[in-house]
């Protein structure tokens, strides 16, 4: 494949944003009216009992509603409402109760709507994708001896028979007809259908960049795809699973908050059972709307109605972002990240290190070490080799045109990349130790030039570049012309080139904002120690992987784990694929190949490694979310009990007033109040949900603090204001 | 005058508390964390055929709880049966088999609860050999549960939480016994009684002939107070002059009776190996102390009425030689810890005054709590807090580094449901069930109406959190009580420790993540001032509407 010297990781083009900004983003996240008006028909089909039991909070609304909707119609024919504690109820007030219980339980249903309508209509935009093309099967592909299938027979069939393994041919212009991997060839694909990008991204056999998704179109040339997934189970439906919410499981984190809110349920009703009895000896019993009331105001509506909505809306925000999460544990673990493993190109520094200097040995000659470092460099597509050979360009190196050459790629283990020539001699560069290695297995290396070597190599690697050496090698048994010092067989190193480095701006800041928040970047590099200690010093990393192997790689992230951490990696690349599946937030690239993919938990469709903070970011938000609204459903209770007690019994023990602090026009308006405000904060609330809170990094204690005055101290606050406000409206019904 | 009296006096106990903190708190973090047996307690083992050296797991430890205690139910019952027939039992008939019932569960679940007048129920046999024996060992039973969900806490991934026959007996011989005896030696110096004399009748100086009792009381004093049992020899308990002759004996038995649950904390924090963390329970339990203590003297102080203003304060129900602050503070010392003991009549402190007792059980008794039941109390809300706290930061919350997932929320959950529901459901069933109603209202309450209410409420309050302390107006030695107070000191003692003996096998289970920046920190005031919110919220939103219709009606009036 393509880069010089770093192990596990590819190049990911020129121009990439800076870190932080998104080159696309969807939809707002604002709701407007005309959102709400279109969830109201789901919301009011998941009034659903069935439905309902799955959120035990809010099934309890509505069966308090079904029973004093109930009560509403046969009160009338019974002389009006029951007296409740020891005073009378106005007529409407059983109706009002009902009423705005519906209310309470639609608007919980209406935030999950919602929610979800807003991943239906992604969902719509990828169904399109997924429209059954015609493929062109190719029958018994035979990859060595027809690998560009042009003498294979070929029908015509539904993209939608298409299964694992079979082989078709796609040419310019036709929708490719299943996720794949190319087998043959290279084509310029659009999927903007897939990532929302217009830019069409190049795509070829062999190497991280194989893998083609079903439903984007070939613009030029032709491929051989080898299908890599069963029909049903493509990239695109999993993704229409995910956004459309139906794949979503609890989460643990919110299977453990339904368990306590659950229970908080069951403490209210045990209060509301045991209160007619206790009530019925000291006072007088209170009537079955008033505890359907008190009931609905003392659990955790509140949270418990807009709980789905925060967890779609969270897989929502990546999605905006153009991260696909496989599940809502992954985005959960997100927050719970204590380190991060990041590939140092692409992420920390720019893709496109420059060479700057060539450096020969002692005894070299320096032009020839330009020579042959341009020469291997001539079929390099990265950014390094281009830049080493427009440098050798501009020293005086005549560009020979297309040579007849064995073009060596680069690849993880060898990590050396060169060019075999026609004459038979080779010529490799690559990480120092590397080709030492290399040259080693014919040549015995003399300590002088070792230690020369040695020396230019820590000389570069202190300024922070990378060094790249450059060696070449004879043919056995002849002496090519420019090597004439060689004996046959024999290889030496010519020289170092210097490639420098460029951090990228800003990201020193985000990594102290990530420590602010607890967590640790390690940066992985191909690079030598040296190196990786001046960038790591530049970049403020916490720690660095030097020379990593992609066994290193998954070593690390073993070892973190035994002791307790969570890690969170970006990889493409298939031996990428065990460090992906090992971490505990894997993020592929979609540039990456099917396995990586497969491998991940996430896929990062505009391919940009940096996101990785923001993903962390969404999941914390995610918790704060949940936490912050729980916290404030708790906390309103209080102003509740304030305005319900005294009016529960204000017709027996009048000295209760004195609890009356919202000074509630009458018991029957107190009570109402209470319920309609309990009703209308879900509404209020569903942007929050929708949106997420405000997340600041910082450390835990002080966010602890900020979202505690906010949502306690808030959440206490609220309903006195809210319910005297909705009191002074409510006291203008008549009988009230 | 009297306020800075009353600092005066807590910051005094406050003293003694702090200067036995860490030497206690450590003496028992090292011997149930060490690996030596001494002779006596080798030789033990042997009898009951127990490897001590043998790590359980948390449902071979519990059930080994549930079977000494079930054992100790079956004796305790059967001795008072047999009354009749045992020696020293000054001609005391059997015991009737309800309240047979009632006394052995109350004894054995650390409640010490006592629907019967000791003076002229039980003889000296059965209070010595039964309740006496109880008294050690159901106090030993729950700092053994504490200290194995501290062991949860403190190990990774080993799913065991030690050995309660080792525990038990450590705790016992290593720990009660020993300072029982010292206790003992000081309460007989300061004039409480020790003797098996039975009954003396002596001709008083008006002529008339009363009858004075007598018994082993310093023996049982001590204990009483150490293990918050709270089981007076006497009917009058702790205002019994042969029980509490003076103010400072009063004064002793606060400082015993707030010994260990106050320096768990230390302990805790020792064997999880962060003292501070120790320190914060201990501040949240302090809290809360605090300011219960405050308002109850301040409510009593300021009682207002016609017998109060003659009187110079709500004297009504206390004893002279205590005065207000002196049952003040032992009023809310008993009834933030287990042990439910008086030296005055809660029935008669003043309406809001005596509301006080009620919420300091209500909040689970966690402030600081019973022998261990305190500290585990307190260590579940600690969950809860936690866990809301962790939300709050955006992260799985971790408390000691151990994840705060859903089955120790489940555990936590369920752990918070089981006092209110018998509290509420004794209370309601007991107005709910119209034969029940007739012999409560006719037989049982005392002051009808609201007060009523009062007393049966903390009837069940005090049952269901084995306090065992009693509102006085209330006639419990009925069928109803006997049987509906002793379910609810079984489960209010059982359930919990079934659940927090599975949470801590839940931790132990678990391997210890490191802590971060992210993560909350769980030592800083903020934590503590969260904790007591959450305990102080919880309890409020649970117990509103009742306490409405009881004693804050009443207080409102």
């Amino acid at each position: 494949m393509s880069t010089v010297t770093e192990a596990s990781t590819s190049p990911r083009g020129e121009g990439r944003a800076p870190a932080g900004e998104h080159p696309r983003k969807r939809a707002s996240s604002a709701i407007n009216l005309a959102q709400l008006v279109a969830a109201l028909p789901m919301a009011a089909r998941k009034l659903d009992p069935r439905l309902m039991w799955r959120n035990p909070v809010m099934f309890i609304v509505e069966v308090g509603a079904a029973l004093t909707t109930l009560l509403a119609i046969v009160e009338p024919f019974l002389g009006g409402p029951a007296r409740s504690g020891g005073g009378d109820v106005p007529a409407s007030f059983t109706v009002g109760i009902a009423f705005w219980l519906w209310l309470t339980v639609i608007f919980a249903n209406l935030a999950e709507a919602v929610a979800e309508g807003r991943g239906k209509a992604q969902a719509d935009s990828l169904r399109q994708t997924r429209t059954s093309t015609i493929a062109n099967l190719v029958a018994g592909y035979d990859e060595a001896a027809d690998a560009a299938a042009e003498r294979a027979t070929v029908s015509a069939v539904s993209s939608a028979d298409l299964t694992l393994g079979d082989t078709v041919i796609v040419t310019a212009g036709e929708l490719v007809p299943g996720d794949g991997d190319i087998v043959w060839g290279i084509a310029s694909i659009d999927e903007s259908a897939i990532t929302g990008e217009s830019a069409p991204v190049v795509r070829e056999s062999g190497g991280d960049r194989s893998a083609v998704t079903g439903g984007t179109r070939v613009l030029s040339d032709r491929i051989v795809v080898r299908i890599t997934s069963k029909p049903g189970e493509t990239f695109v439906d999993r993704m229409i699973a995910l956004v459309e919410g139906a794949s979503r499981q609890k989460t643990p984190n919110e299977l453990a908050l339904n368990i306590l809110l659950a229970s908080l349920s069951i403490v209210f009703l045990v209060v509301t059972l045991t209160l007619n009895p206790i009530a019925g000896y000291s006072a007088a019993a209170v009537s079955l709307p008033v505890l359907v009331a008190l009931l609905v105001c003392l659990i955790p509506t509140t949270i418990g109605a807009l709980l789905s909505a925060i967890g779609i809306a969270g897989m929502d925000r990546l999605v905006q972002r153009n991260v696909l999460a496989m599940s809502g544990r992954a985005v959960e673990a997100a927050g719970d990240v204590t380190i991060l493993l990041l590939d140092k190109t692409g992420t920390i520094t720019y893709g496109n290190r420059q060479a700057r200097e060539f450096t020969p040995l002692a005894g070299v000659d320096r032009g020839e070490l330009i020579n042959a470092a341009a020469l291997s460099s001539l079929s390099d597509p990265t950014p390094e080799g281009k830049s080493i050979v427009d440098l050798a360009i501009e020293t005086g190196f005549g560009n020979p045109g297309i040579l007849d050459a064995v073009v060596v790629p680069f690849t993880a283990q060898t990590r050396m990349s060169g060019i075999d020539l026609p004459d038979g001699s080779f010529v490799r560069k690559g990480a120092g130790s590397a080709v030492l290695a290399w040259v080693s297995e014919t040549t015995n290396v003399e300590s002088t030039i070792l230690d020369d070597l040695n020396a230019t190599v820590e000389r570069i690697s202190e300024l922070g570049g990378t060094p790249l050496v450059v060696a070449e090698g004879s043919a056995a048994g002849n002496t090519a012309d420019n090597s004439a010092d060689l004996g046959p067989g024999a290889r030496r190193i010519l020289g170092v080139v210097y490639l420098k480095d460029i951090v990228k701006e800003g990201i020193a800041e985000r990594f102290a904002e990530l420590r602010s928040m607890g967590i640790r970047t390690i940066m992985v590099t191909g690079d030598n120690p040296l190196t990786a200690k001046t960038i790591a010093a530049e970049a403020g990393v916490d720690d660095f992987l030097a020379e990593a192997t992609p066994e290193d790689k998954l070593a690390l992230i073993r070892r973190e784990q035994e002791g307790g951490n969570l890690v969170a990696m970006t990889g493409d690349g298939t031996n990428d694929a065990p460090a992906l599946a090992q971490a505990d937030v894997g993020v592929a690239m979609n540039t990456g190949t099917s396995a990586a993919k497969e491998a991940g938990n996430m896929v990062d469709l505009d391919s940009d490694p940096t996101k990785l903070i923001d993903i962390v970011r969404i999941g914390k938000q995610l918790l704060i979310t949940r936490g912050a609204l729980t916290t404030f459903s708790i906390a309103n209770d209080i102003a509740k009990y304030f305005a319900i007690i005294p009016a529960m019994f204000a017709g027996v023990f009048p000295g209760l007033a004195v609890l009356n602090v919202m000074q509630l026009h009458s018991p029957a308006s107190a009570i109402l109040s209470a319920i309609i405000f309990n009703a209308i904060i879900i509404v209020v609330l569903i942007p929050l949900a929708l949106r997420g809170v405000t997340y600041r990094p910082a450390a835990a204690a002080s966010v602890l603090s900020r979202n505690l005055l906010i949502y306690g101290l808030g959440g206490v606050i609220a309903p006195f204001l809210g319910i005297k406000l909705v009191d002074l409206f409510v006291a203008l019904l008549p009988g009230f | 005058m009297d306020l800075w009296f009353a600092v005066l006096q807590a910051l005094t106990l406050a003293l003694v508390l702090a200067l036995i903190y860490r030497p206690l708190g450590d003496y028992m973090a090292a011997f149930y964390q060490s690996s030596r047996d001494n002779r006596v307690e080798r030789g033990f083992y042997r009898l009951v055929g127990v490897n001590p050296r043998s790590q359980q797991t948390w449902q071979s430890y519990l059930r080994s709880v549930l079977a000494f205690s079930l054992i100790g139910v079956l004796f305790v019952y059967v001795i008072q049966r047999a009354q009749a027939v045992l020696p020293y039992s000054l001609g005391f008939p059997a015991i009737p088999s309800g309240l047979s019932f009632n006394t052995a569960v109350s004894f054995v679940t650390n409640t010490n609860w006592q629907s019967y007048s000791p003076d002229v129920t039980m003889g000296y046999s059965v209070q010595m050999l039964g309740l006496a024996v109880q008294n050690f060992v159901s106090a030993a039973v729950g700092i053994a549960v504490a200290i194995a969900l501290v062991r949860g806490f403190a190990q990774r991934r080993t799913g065991t939480i030690g050995n309660f026959w080792v525990d038990l007996t450590r705790g016992v011989l290593r720990l009660l016994l020993p300072v029982a005896i010292l206790a003992a030696l000081v309460l007989l110096a300061g004039g409480v009684i020790q003797n098996l004399t039975g009954f003396t009748d002596v001709t008083t100086i008006t002529g008339a002939t009363q009858s004075i009792p007598g018994g082993p009381v310093a023996s049982q004093e001590a204990i009483k107070m150490f293990g918050t049992n709270g089981g007076g020899f006497f009917n009058a308990n702790s205002a019994h002059p042969f029980e509490n002759p003076t103010a400072w004996t009063s004064m002793f038995q606060i400082v015993l009776m707030l010994a260990i649950p106050f320096s768990l904390p230390r302990t805790f924090g020792t064997i999880v190996g962060d003292k501070r963390q120790g320190y914060a329970i201990l501040g949240a339990m302090a809290a809360i102390f605090v300011v219960s203590l405050t308002a109850l003297t301040l409510f009593e102080l300021g009682g207002a009425g016609t017998a109060p203003l003659a009187a110079g304060g709500a004297m009504e129900g206390k004893e002279q030689r205590f005065g207000i602050i002196g049952s003040a503070i032992f009023g809310t010392a008993s009834t933030l810890t287990s042990t439910g003991a008086v030296n005055s009549m809660h029935d008669s402190f003043t309406a809001l005054g005596g509301l006080m007792p009620m919420l300091n059980m209500m909040l689970g008794e966690v402030a600081p709590g019973g022998t261990g039941s305190g500290l585990y109390g307190m260590l579940i809300l600690a969950v809860i807090t936690v866990f809301i706290a962790g939300l709050l930061v955006g992260r799985t919350p971790e408390y000691l580094g151990k994840k705060i997932g859903p089955r120790e929320i489940k555990i936590a959950s369920l752990y918070i449901l089981v006092t209110p529901t018998l509290v509420l459901a004794g209370t309601a069933l007991s107005f709910a069930i119209p034969a029940v109603r007739a012999d409560v209202e006719g037989t049982s309450i005392w002051n009808p109406g609201l007060h009523g209410l009062s007393e049966v409420l903390y009837a069940f309050t005090s049952a269901a959190n084995n306090n065992g302390s009693a509102f006085a107006g209330l006639t419990a030695n009925t069928p109803w009580f006997n049987t509906a107070l002793g379910v609810a000191m079984l489960l209010g003692r059982f359930l919990p420790i079934v659940l927090v003996l599975a949470l801590a096998g839940a931790l132990s289970a678990q391997d210890t993540v490191p802590a971060t920046r992210g993560t909350l920190p769980t030592h800083r005031m903020q934590f503590v001032g969260l904790l007591v919110g959450v305990t102080v919220i919880i309890t409020a939103l649970t117990y509103f509407p009742v306490l409405a219709l009881g004693p804050l009606a009443e207080g409102l009036q």
